[in-house]
């Protein structure tokens, strides 16, 4: 039985960290290859339109290895969470199957005609299926929100005697507070990942010295959209988000921060330091005093509840793990704001493209986004152990009855083996796509 | 309420069928009978543009189900885990057959992704049968063992096979003789199906030889279905129980019929259209004959300890359902929207759409 739920949950985890790595490329992307079209029908200018169908190119790379390592995470809330599906099925079908019909169908047939439809249709009903693609994939990214935020915050529901979960609200379901700081906040994440790509293959094309025109409008409107998106994802969104967290699960919010005790008096935040669960404390601990009272509550000696606090049985199953993701999350996040500051002023200054050390670094800098929200999903996701619907339904209560570990493990390492040649196809096709780079525009 | 879920369900399945089953078939067909690089070309451009869409009826399938039948979802997909695992293993290779192919001018790198498409469309075709004569057949819900039920009454779990590869042996498997049939029947209907779509959009050199291969293939069918009709029989006493008690039903086996029938004259069709109109209607009508024969049981028990699972109690709540309507139509409305510019904008022939070029 132990070896069963942790299978399922390995699974569960690897294929979905797996899965998420395209999205969270593609609905930034969408939205500025949306704006490189628009910039192109109302300047005209040539480049702007190859800069929207170079990028397309790893658009669709990227969306066809989600769309493909997506359909087995609709699958596997039947096939290894059976007793969560019949119990919540009722509810979270509601948000699934929605997704399915608003916004998968939307993205698959527009993207057809996206891709191969600019010549048929002429360039304005060309920046509208791009912009129906971009609908369709934030769509899908709502749906999903909503469906996640449910299971951290359920509203709208009744428990029969039978143990389902009834709706007996729909709209609720949409007007959650869980929902919109989560989907603001990962949408922003989003176009913080696109903004580094786009950023760090332009200052790729200048070091490189090949294409370097179309590098600096890369680098351009990367450090553009990757400064506004920095900002908004950690204030207002992450702390709206935090807040909740804080209000609503709060023996979460203490693993998150490494708080083991309740301080007197207000309490510090932890900038580095690792959890000993043994000694239920921080070792090599760097921390300030009182500043996570002020963050939270904006009150220097407000009461933050430690984990001392709860019950065990109730801690989030591996509170190292969800101290870690966050910390990296906040770490890199910081990080993200101060680079794309440096680069924006030297932008502002006419000095960007000759600054070699902020185009090297933003070049590095393109694998810590899927980074910091891969960590952030982390977060929420060991955040919300050990429940699958936070105070109503454990995860031990929701694997499949009948599915064998044995069985379980053997798809699992079918998963692992097929993913990884995905992923090596993926990067030499990637690689392919980005050596060859735009077309060369004539003059 | 639970009857409109259920014929929503069983449309978007059959949609599913008759789409995605032509791109299946059209792999079937690039595996077997395209051996030049022209003919192969013409093939993927004429599914290219269409074949992601018509896999979303799948997964849009998938979570209407989920959402109006939850305790079946849970049930079916965690008792056929393995298959089911492995049609997405398929799906995965079958995307990326199409999709990678073009991506590096090799002729190895070609060959095997060529490969990758066609093998995979070919099992997929074979195991979607495979699926529906489990259906049909039924499973052993809540495991019973010696008259005593060892899982809560609607779970259960099958190996792949049995060594009894049987579908009356106490211990049933995924694959036994019985679902094997109509997981060939499947892969025959589906060539059939796949290559009435290339004749209807390419100008292929092919066009004239899969004419034949229709013509020749659909005897196969015929005598396919009469052997599946007679084998029905030692599953199920009497299938054409709910057929006698509701007349209006002898519609569907008589579109099947009509479909099959329709098929032998495709050697003289004016339209090219024609042929993929009636293996599309053979489709449609077999799929409804068939779960109006299990009408209303959604997955048959083989046990007399558990009731079988019906549309009745496996439905979700009234109100989830009733206000799912609301959205569903708004919905249903928009993919037809949808589809509608998608194939007025890839109308015709599409021998030079040159798919996966890009």
């Amino acid at each position: 039985m132990e070896d069963m739920l942790f299978y399922d949950r390995m699974q569960f985890a690897f294929t979905i960290t797996f899965h998420y790595l395209f999205p969270q490329l593609t609905m930034g992307l969408s939205l500025m290859i949306v704006y490189f079209k628009w910039k192109f029908l109302r300047s005209k200018l040539e480049k702007y339109n190859e800069a929207a169908k170079f990028w397309m190119k790893i658009f669709a790379l990227n969306f066809a290895m989600g769309v493909v390592t997506g359909i087995p995470m609709e699958f596997q809330f039947g096939t290894n969470w059976a007793k969560f599906s019949e119990l919540t099925g009722g509810i979270i079908g509601q948000t699934l199957a929605m997704e399915g019909m608003f916004s998968f169908f939307l993205e698959s047939s527009f993207l057809g005609l996206f891709l191969f439809g600019e010549k048929l249709l002429g360039h304005k009903l060309h920046f509208v299926s791009g912009f129906l693609v971009f609908l369709g994939s934030w769509a899908s990214g709502f749906l999903i929100i909503a469906t996640h935020s449910w299971m951290q915050f359920p509203v709208g529901y009744e428990i029969m005697e039978n143990g389902k979960f009834v709706l007996n609200n729909f709209s609720a379901l949409f007007s959650n507070p869980w929902l919109w700081p989560s989907y603001l906040h990962n949408q922003l994440a989003s176009v913080i990942t696109s903004s580094f790509v786009v950023a760090a293959i332009g200052a790729f094309y200048i070091l490189n010295n090949k294409h370097s025109e179309f590098g600096k409008l890369f680098v351009k409107t990367g450090v553009i959209f990757g400064l506004v998106s920095s900002i908004l994802v950690a204030f207002p969104t992450g702390d709206m988000v935090a807040k909740n967290v804080v209000k609503h699960q709060p023996v979460t919010f203490a693993a998150m921060e490494g708080i083991f005790e309740t301080a007197e008096g207000g309490s510090e935040i932890v900038l580095i330091g690792q959890p000993n669960m043994l000694e239920k404390k921080l070792d090599n601990k760097i921390a300030v005093p009182n500043i996570l009272s002020f963050l939270t509550y904006q009150d220097w000696e407000a009461e933050i509840k430690g984990l001392n606090e709860f019950d065990p049985k109730d801690y989030p199953t591996n509170v190292p793990g969800l101290y870690y993701s966050y910390h990296i999350m906040v770490g890199l996040g910081t990080i993200f704001i101060g680079l794309m500051f440096l680069a924006a002023i030297q932008l502002y200054r006419k000095k960007l493209y000759k600054t070699k050390w902020i185009l090297w670094s933003l070049l590095f800098m393109l694998p810590f986004p899927y980074i910091a929200n891969t960590t952030g999903w982390y977060t929420s996701e060991l955040g919300r152990q050990p429940w699958l619907v936070y105070n109503l339904l454990r995860t031990t209560e929701g694997a499949s009855p009948t599915v064998s570990a044995g069985n379980t493990l053997f798809t699992l390492l079918g998963f692992i083996g097929l993913y990884l040649l995905l992923g090596l196809l993926f990067l030499m096709l990637a690689g392919k796509i980005i050596n060859k780079g735009p077309h060369i525009i004539k003059q | 309420m639970e009857l409109f879920w259920y014929i929503v369900l069983v449309t978007m399945l059959a949609v599913y069928v008759i789409l995605d089953g032509y791109d299946f078939g059209a792999g079937i067909i690039h595996l077997f009978f395209a051996k030049t690089e022209k003919d192969k070309k013409a093939i993927t451009s004429a599914i290219g543009p269409f074949w992601d869409a018509n896999e979303v009826w799948l997964i849009a399938a998938g979570g209407v189900l989920f959402f109006a039948f939850p305790t079946l979802y849970a049930s079916s997909f965690s008792g056929f885990y393995l298959p089911l695992i492995m049609i997405l293993w398929l799906l995965i290779f079958r995307a990326i057959g199409l999709e990678l192919r073009g991506q590096v001018h090799n002729a190895l790198w070609e060959l095997i992704w060529d490969r990758a498409f066609g093998v995979a469309s070919l099992l997929l075709a074979l195991f979607f049968g495979v699926a529906l004569g489990n259906v049909v057949r039924g499973v052993n819900l809540g495991m019973v063992e010696n008259g005593v039920s060892t899982q809560e009454a609607h779970y259960f779990f099958l190996p792949l096979w049995n060594p009894e590869f049987s579908p009356q042996a106490e211990h049933l498997g995924i694959i036994d003789w019985f679902t094997l049939f109509l997981g060939v029947v499947s892969v025959v209907a589906l060539t059939i199906h796949g290559a009435n779509w290339i004749i209807y959009k390419t100008n292929s050199s092919l066009n004239g030889k899969l004419k034949k291969v229709v013509f020749v293939l659909n005897f196969v069918l015929l005598a396919l279905v009469v052997v599946s009709l007679l084998s029905w029989h030692i599953i199920e006493p009497n299938p054409f129980h709910n057929f006698f008690e509701h007349p209006m039903l002898w519609l569907f086996p008589i579109i099947t019929f009509i479909g099959l029938f329709g098929m032998f004259k495709v050697r003289t069709f004016k339209k090219d259209g024609m042929g993929f109109l009636f293996s599309s209607l053979f489709l449609f009508g077999g799929l409804a004959s068939t779960v109006a024969s299990i009408f209303p049981k959604l997955l048959p028990s083989t046990n007399t300890v558990n009731p079988s699972l019906t549309l009745f109690n496996m439905a979700a709540h009234e109100y989830g359902l009733s206000v799912g309507m609301n959205w569903f139509f708004i919905a249903l409305v928009l993919v037809i929207v949808y589809m509608v510019v998608q194939y007025r904008v890839f109308k015709g022939k599409m021998d030079d759409v040159g798919y996966g070029e890009h």
